[in-house]
């Protein structure tokens, strides 16, 4: 059961780690861990083999600008106008310049997404992150982040309510971007999930230090900020 | 008191940048030794020697063996070293410790060298600097090729007599932590063995 308190204001910087379920999360990443190794990874070495990575470039392309309107709806909500009218422009280059967002113009004028999602309209509306979670098949994440990530299927009016055919496209489109992104960063993926002595803890904390970041909590503020270097050298 | 300065920094406005800082900071603190400017400059030494290796096109094992050596005299590989042992670091020995820091150094320029590879073809741009208490954090963006940029932030101190960075966060993730958590997680897996850890700490990575 999750409490949600809307304070009207961003949520304070939590601290530490909330993981209660901590056996059951560490069940579900281990689980994880074999699909990567019997499937993903697999599948994902094939696909990158298969395909020229201009293509494999272009199919990511494609499937964030099908994402654009629905980080649009977000950065609305979060009465980020600048962001929204960023990514607008965004959105009507790469859709137009770049042959229905096969190609990234806008990034070569140094108009970069501002990515968003519903979890941090949680955020910003005020819900704190609750408890970690690892999720089947998507990995880390914690209890906002995946409610939000439940609502993103309704936010983007490009992929929700499609007719028959189009509807499909964009799941397809983005399995295959997260196909191309697990064969890009293999190294990175790999030493994590095969590398590490405790590759649940290590994602966990990565997870949490870099959501926390997109989020605009500083480092400085969580728990991991007192690194001890004045008292290292203290006397 | 915290004292936060904050100015945008290219390397044409660091010197006055760092007259700026000395003046914002009030008379009734001590005078910080260490500049944004001068912490500005060691993290473009820093990624101007990354760069280098990485343009050598020496084979892998070698420019492993280039960043072992950026590290040891760019960072405080001591203290990352102690940082990363932390609270098991009361029950060792000096030999222990001295052993520890030395795989560790190793440790770490096998794991993050391996991931410069992306590096090849990108750039890091050192964007801005700010005071915080003792350190600077020297905020820089890394161009990779087909990626949209990101945030590596740097923590620079002069406390331990030379100016060295001390921690390192790749988009919010902190490299101490981060091994603090693995190097945990090797001895909880030996059973707190320090020797067993340092033995292996020496292969992995």
């Amino acid at each position: 059961m999750m409490v949600v308190v809307i304070a009207g204001c961003t949520a304070p910087t939590p601290k530490a780690i909330n993981d209660p379920n901590e056996a059951g999360n560490r069940r579900t990443h281990e689980a994880n861990r074999r699909v990567d190794r019997t499937m993903l990874k697999p599948v994902s070495g094939a696909y990158g083999n298969a395909l020229p990575a201009p293509v494999r470039q272009g199919i990511g392309n494609f499937a964030s600008n099908l994402n654009l309107p629905g980080v649009i709806v977000n950065n609305l909500l979060q009465l980020n106008i600048d962001g929204a009218v960023k990514n607008s422009w965004r959105f009507v280059i790469n859709t137009t310049i770049g042959i229905g967002g096969i190609f990234d113009p806008s990034s070569s004028i140094e108009l970069y997404e501002d990515s968003s999602d519903f979890g941090e309209t949680l955020h910003v509306w005020g819900v704190g992150e609750g408890q970690y979670v690892e999720l089947p098949f998507v990995g880390p994440s914690t209890q906002r982040d995946t409610v939000g990530m439940v609502v993103d299927v309704f936010t983007n009016p490009l992929t929700f309510g499609a007719p028959s055919p189009e509807k499909y496209m964009g799941p397809v489109v983005k399995g295959l971007s997260k196909l191309g992104d697990r064969y890009t960063y293999s190294s990175t993926v790999d030493s994590v999930l095969y590398e590490s002595a405790d590759s649940y803890a290590q994602s966990r904390l990565m997870y949490l230090q870099n959501r926390r970041f997109q989020l605009g909590q500083d480092p400085a503020e969580q728990d991991q900020g007192e690194d001890g270097y004045d008292d290292y050298y203290a006397d | 008191m915290t004292i936060i300065t904050q100015t945008n920094l290219t390397r044409r406005n660091m010197v006055l940048g760092g007259a700026t800082t000395l003046a914002l900071v009030p008379l009734a603190t001590p005078v910080l030794a260490l500049s944004n400017g001068q912490a500005s400059g060691h993290v473009d030494k820093v990624v101007a020697a990354i760069n280098k290796v990485i343009a050598s096109g020496k084979s892998e094992s070698n420019m492993i063996k280039d960043f072992e050596k950026i590290f040891v005299k760019y960072s405080d590989v001591t203290y990352l070293a102690s940082y990363a042992l932390g609270v098991d670091g009361r029950r060792a020995s000096s030999a222990q410790k001295r052993s520890f820091a030395k795989a560790f150094q190793g440790y770490i320029a096998r794991k993050y060298g391996k991931q410069f590879r992306s590096f090849i073809g990108g750039r890091l741009v050192v964007e801005k600097s700010k005071t915080i208490k003792n350190h600077v954090e020297v905020e820089t963006i890394a161009h990779l090729k087909g990626q949209a940029p990101f945030e590596v932030t740097f923590y620079v101190s002069d406390k331990s007599g030379r100016v060295l960075f001390y921690n390192l966060f790749i988009e919010g993730v902190s490299l101490l932590l981060t091994e603090r958590t693995e190097i945990g997680s090797m001895l909880d897996k030996r059973r707190g063995n320090l020797d067993q850890m340092i033995k292996d700490l020496k292969s992995a990575g």
